[in-house]
């Protein structure tokens, strides 16, 4: 009888989680579709980005004008943005990003005053909520495929947080899409902007129109934002990716769970027949 | 008649890239007009309706927080935004100039004033594009 019931068991475990690795299975392949567009949105977004930084570059290595947003200043408050997803089931992903983040401000900060968080994610943003973080600024429900328009109000809050010294200067943490199963948290300094000095290969000399101080008013405010944009593009890839890569080996642990349990169930099948004629031959050995 | 190349590049994407004869937009500094062989310029943009002409033919793009890039041969505009008239959503773009309106009448803070009348003009330049 006991047998019976265990095999009743053993069957049921396999049925539920092969319902489960169906599950897994779906959203691997729901994640690999949209990591091939977020790839390819991050790709369209690059001409404009290279354009952008060579357009900045020539101009800020071509005056002497002090723009405030590439001057380094005296650190009073850190503003850092935090991209996470918004749901989990995506390995990694999301701790990784919130460890650095946590490690950093331990390292650097003493207390809550100074620094604050500017948050894109559910996960990011309940994470800091919890660790009682100032937060900024936030977004949650960010789409699987944002357009600019989505980022494009938090992005220059950010950077007009940073013009009115709010905040001194502005670090990313985000997660670096390497390739589909590769992604590294970064961390980045978006201002003030310093990494602009460098590739000057096309070395021709613009006429500036008006002038070049109103030109930088213009044009770094917007590298900055499309600065974020790009940061958010990358990391919504490397998100779909790392899904992608927990639902996979999901679904592989599902496979070998069965496996074993297939294996388990057809020994306890096999013991229960050997029984039963054990148990008939010794019925007969009786009789005679 | 020379022929200059312009691209117009946006944060989501390239919108669009061909050769024109003439461009003309309003910059900051007022009004613009580029034929092949300008000198290098840098420039950046009011929100307004850029005209890519082609003989007879003018193209009309709206364009929003950008600048614009000139070689001898070779326009580049860096935009925000930009739509071809047939890409905007003029009901959107009315929704859009209401909201602002209202916005723009009820006397609130200052900072809420500039973005009304932000919105106000993007919202305007569409449905005048849209209308061409």
């Amino acid at each position: 009888m006991k047998n019976l019931a265990s095999l009743r068991d053993i069957k049921h475990r396999i049925d539920s989680t092969a319902s489960t690795q169906h599950i897994t299975k779906a959203m691997q392949m729901v994640s690999a579709s949209k990591m091939n567009k977020a790839e390819q949105n991050a790709k369209e977004f690059v001409p404009y980005s290279e354009k952008m930084q060579e357009v900045v570059t020539q101009i800020a290595n071509h005056t002497n004008a002090d723009h405030p947003m590439l001057v380094k200043r005296d650190v009073k408050k850190t503003g850092y943005l935090i991209i996470t997803a918004d749901r989990g089931l995506a390995g990694a992903y999301n701790a990784n990003v919130l460890r650095a983040l946590t490690q950093t401000i331990q390292k650097r900060h003493k207390s809550a005053d100074e620094y604050t968080i500017i948050a894109i994610g559910r996960m990011g943003y309940e994470f800091c909520k919890k660790s009682d973080m100032p937060i900024a600024k936030s977004i949650l429900g960010m789409p699987d495929q944002p357009s600019f328009a989505d980022v494009k109000k938090l992005a220059s809050g950010a950077v007009a947080m940073f013009a009115n010294e709010e905040i001194d200067e502005l670090i990313m943490f985000y997660s670096h899409y390497v390739s589909a199963i590769s992604q590294e948290v970064t961390e980045k300094t978006l201002l003030p902007i310093t990494d602009v000095a460098g590739s000057t290969a096309s070395g021709s000399q613009y006429e500036y129109e008006p002038s070049e101080e109103e030109i930088l008013e213009v044009i770094l405010p917007q590298y900055a934002e499309s600065m974020v944009y790009g940061a958010l593009l990358d990391a919504k890839a490397s998100e779909h990716a790392a899904r992608m890569t927990a639902m996979q080996s999901a679904t592989d642990n599902a496979e070998q769970l069965i496996d074993d349990l297939t294996l388990s169930y057809n020994r306890a099948r096999q013991a229960g027949i050997t029984q039963e004629i054990t148990e008939i031959i010794g019925g007969v050995a009786a009789l005679e | 008649m020379k022929t200059l190349k312009v691209s117009v590049v946006t944060p989501d994407g390239p919108v669009l890239e061909d050769q024109f004869e003439m461009v003309s937009c309003r910059a900051q500094s007022g009004e613009l007009g580029i034929l092949p062989g300008h000198i290098p310029l840098v420039a950046p943009l009011e929100i307004g309706d850029v005209r890519l002409r082609n003989g007879n033919d003018t193209n009309h793009l709206a364009v929003s927080g950008g600048f614009l890039e000139v070689r001898p041969d070779k326009v580049t505009i860096l935009a925000q935004t930009a739509e071809k008239p047939v890409d905007i959503d003029v009901q959107r773009a009315n929704e859009a100039k209401e909201r602002a309106e209202r916005r723009l009448q009820s006397h609130q803070d200052d900072i809420d004033f500039k973005r009304a009348e932000l919105a106000l003009k993007r919202a305007m330049n569409r449905l005048n594009v849209a209308r061409d």
